[in-house]
């Protein structure tokens, strides 16, 4: 008895099992490939941190840790805080149009809730290095017409004292400006917006 | 019957031999620039060897890394020998890779029919290079982090899904513990086993073409009655035993550096490393080892951080072009015009000018500098299609020249 060879048939066949076995190990991927996103703990290493700033001095810069990345608070002066409103024609982005970099309600020429307290997030948004606090005016290094802000090492990049770039910069954008509120006069969560966690 | 022969018909150990050492034939006319290869290969053995050991000692934990370095440094016996013979070997390991595809560029081993051998030996290239960065975290001192940190947050540049794709390498909001424990996995297994099975699919494919030569001849195409090539020698005896004379001066040199001089000024280990990683602070001057200079002064060049990492990429990228950008009939600089060797000699200062801006501060002239011969670096592969066929290239002879 002779069989004749349905080709078609074998191909189809053929063609359908390398399909769902592709499936398959594209499916099993996935766990693997989730498995090094960050886990639950690193997630909740992630939680708000609540600060308290009565003791916290004019000029001073107070680092805390959140997510692992250093925090800086900085209680500003009137002084400052009327330079940020004056010098804005060297910066990049003065009126915050980037919206992913602070939350809505810091979106103002001192980026902050209120106007003497600066809390951003201490990484340089060209490659993540955590650039010096230089609150001096005027130093030798940094030129004359500096009024003080945050210079980073790595590449140059210098920021002024609401976190926003200066133009010609490798940092693309101001610093991140962290979610946060009060929770008292004294105290500020910072991770969560007054709504809820960011 | 013999042992041997009682394999050979289960195993073909004797094909084997044959086929890739007594009866390889490769041209007679190798110089100094044909050490590298075999050299690699010694270097790659070197330091999985003295890996495995050092994974003997090491602990791969944010709290405990970097105790556990200096604890192989201190209280394991030759805990130092080992650790410098991985250090040291290390830049070895880039310094006789760079000077193998150096040679590949002026006799134009990339060329056809050998594209698949330079497109191996770049991949096995750009493993090496995941592989030492991947390294350099695990003592978990100051500059591991940093650069570590820097290095990671070039994905973040990519649009979109950069800063997604930057957490997962991460694997936390910044490098932490787990990045450190998902880097010692790559960097002890993942990768070198990447790296072995390019080796032998980068030697695996030069035998199947047969080797290129000083002449940039194809010895194949003037054989004898045997079919054997009239310019070629068996590799074994005659290069393996060349070889082992490479072997031994390139030890006296290797045991120079690991006994007297095993951080070489802060050039293959650098002084800031030998500081604990602080996540808050970061040191004032961030430099990768001297390695990666060349590309890192090229992303700084760039005054835009998506485009300096597109430059940076793209810097390696044409590489792997070479054998479709190079239009000259000719292989050899020995036979090439004069556009290509001022063109050659162009993108060889301009490397090493590269290499040197990137261990320098990106301020001032050193910026306009690194602009102009990333520049110069680029036109090399860009105008190569036009002064290739341009050249005036010279006759090739039919054998090889052997004095």
């Amino acid at each position: 008895m002779t069989h004749s060879i349905d080709k078609a048939k074998r191909r189809f066949l053929t063609n359908a099992t390398t399909v769902v076995g592709g499936v398959g190990v594209a499916a099993v991927a996935v766990p693997f490939l989730a498995s090094m996103s960050p886990s639950e703990k690193a997630q909740a290493a992630g939680a708000p941190v609540n600060v308290d700033i009565s003791k916290l001095a004019l000029g001073q810069l107070l680092i805390v840790e959140w997510r692992g990345k250093p925090v800086w608070i900085v209680r500003r002066s009137a002084d400052i805080i009327k330079t940020l409103k004056t010098e804005t024609a060297k910066l990049s982005d003065p009126n915050s149009d980037e919206v992913d970099q602070q939350p809505e309600y810091c979106t103002n020429p001192s980026r902050s809730i209120r106007e003497e307290l600066m809390v951003v997030v201490g990484i340089c948004t060209h490659l993540g290095c955590s650039p010096t606090y230089r609150p001096e005016l005027s130093p030798a290094d940094l030129g004359e017409d500096w009024k003080g802000g945050f210079f980073c090492p790595c590449h140059g990049s210098k920021f002024d004292l609401a976190g926003r770039v200066y133009q010609g910069m490798p940092a693309p954008t101001n610093l991140v400006v962290p979610p946060h509120h009060f929770v008292s006069n004294n105290q500020i969560l910072i991770g969560e917006d007054a709504k809820g966690v960011a | 019957m013999s042992l041997l022969s009682w394999v050979d018909e289960r195993f073909p150990a004797s094909k084997l031999w044959k086929e890739h050492l007594a009866e390889y034939y490769a041209p007679k006319n190798f110089n100094f620039w044909y050490f590298f290869g075999s050299l690699a290969l010694l270097v790659l053995v070197l330091q999985i060897v003295t890996g495995i050991f050092l994974t003997m000692n090491y602990k791969p934990d944010a709290q405990l890394a970097f105790a556990s370095v200096e604890y192989i440094m201190r209280d394991v016996q030759w805990g130092w020998l080992i650790r410098y013979l991985h250090s040291t070997g290390a830049s070895a390991f880039f310094i006789v890779v760079y000077l193998h595809m150096f040679r590949g560029l002026i006799y134009g081993s990339y060329k056809q029919p050998r594209e698949l051998v330079w497109i191996f030996g770049m991949l096995i290239y750009v493993a090496l290079m995941a592989e030492a960065f991947m390294g350099y975290l695990l003592p978990w001192g100051q500059m591991s982090y940093w650069g570590a940190q820097v290095i990671i947050s070039l994905f973040g540049a990519i649009p979109v899904i950069g800063e997604e794709l930057a957490l997962w390498i991460r694997g936390d909001f910044v490098v932490a513990d787990a990045t450190l424990n998902r880097f010692f996995a790559f960097h002890v297994i993942a990768v070198p086993f990447v790296l072995v099975a390019l080796v032998v699919m980068h030697i695996i494919a030069l035998h199947e073409v047969g080797s290129n030569n000083p002449d940039g001849i194809e010895i194949k195409q003037q054989k004898d009655e045997k079919g054997i090539p009239l310019d070629g020698i068996p590799f074994h005896p005659y290069y393996s035993v060349k070889d082992i004379v490479g072997v031994g001066v390139f030890l006296f040199i290797f045991a120079l550096v690991v006994f007297y001089m095993p951080e070489l000024d802060g050039w293959f280990l650098e002084k800031d490393n030998f500081i604990p990683a602080d996540p808050l602070k970061t040191p004032e001057h961030i430099v990768p080892l001297w390695y990666f200079t060349p590309f890192y002064a090229i992303l700084r060049a760039v005054p835009d951080k998506l485009f300096g990492v597109l430059a940076m990429g793209g810097a390696i990228v044409v590489l792997f072009l070479l054998p479709w950008l190079d239009r000259s009939p000719v292989k050899s600089i020995r036979y090439r015009g004069p556009l290509f060797r001022w063109a050659l000699t162009l993108f060889i200062i301009s490397f090493l000018a590269l290499g040197y801006l990137g261990t320098q501060p990106a301020t001032g002239l050193y910026t306009i500098m690194a602009r102009v011969f990333a520049i110069v670096y680029f036109a090399f592969f860009l105008f190569m299609p036009i002064y290739t066929k341009l050249d005036n290239d010279k006759p090739v002879p039919e054998r090889v020249n052997f004095k």
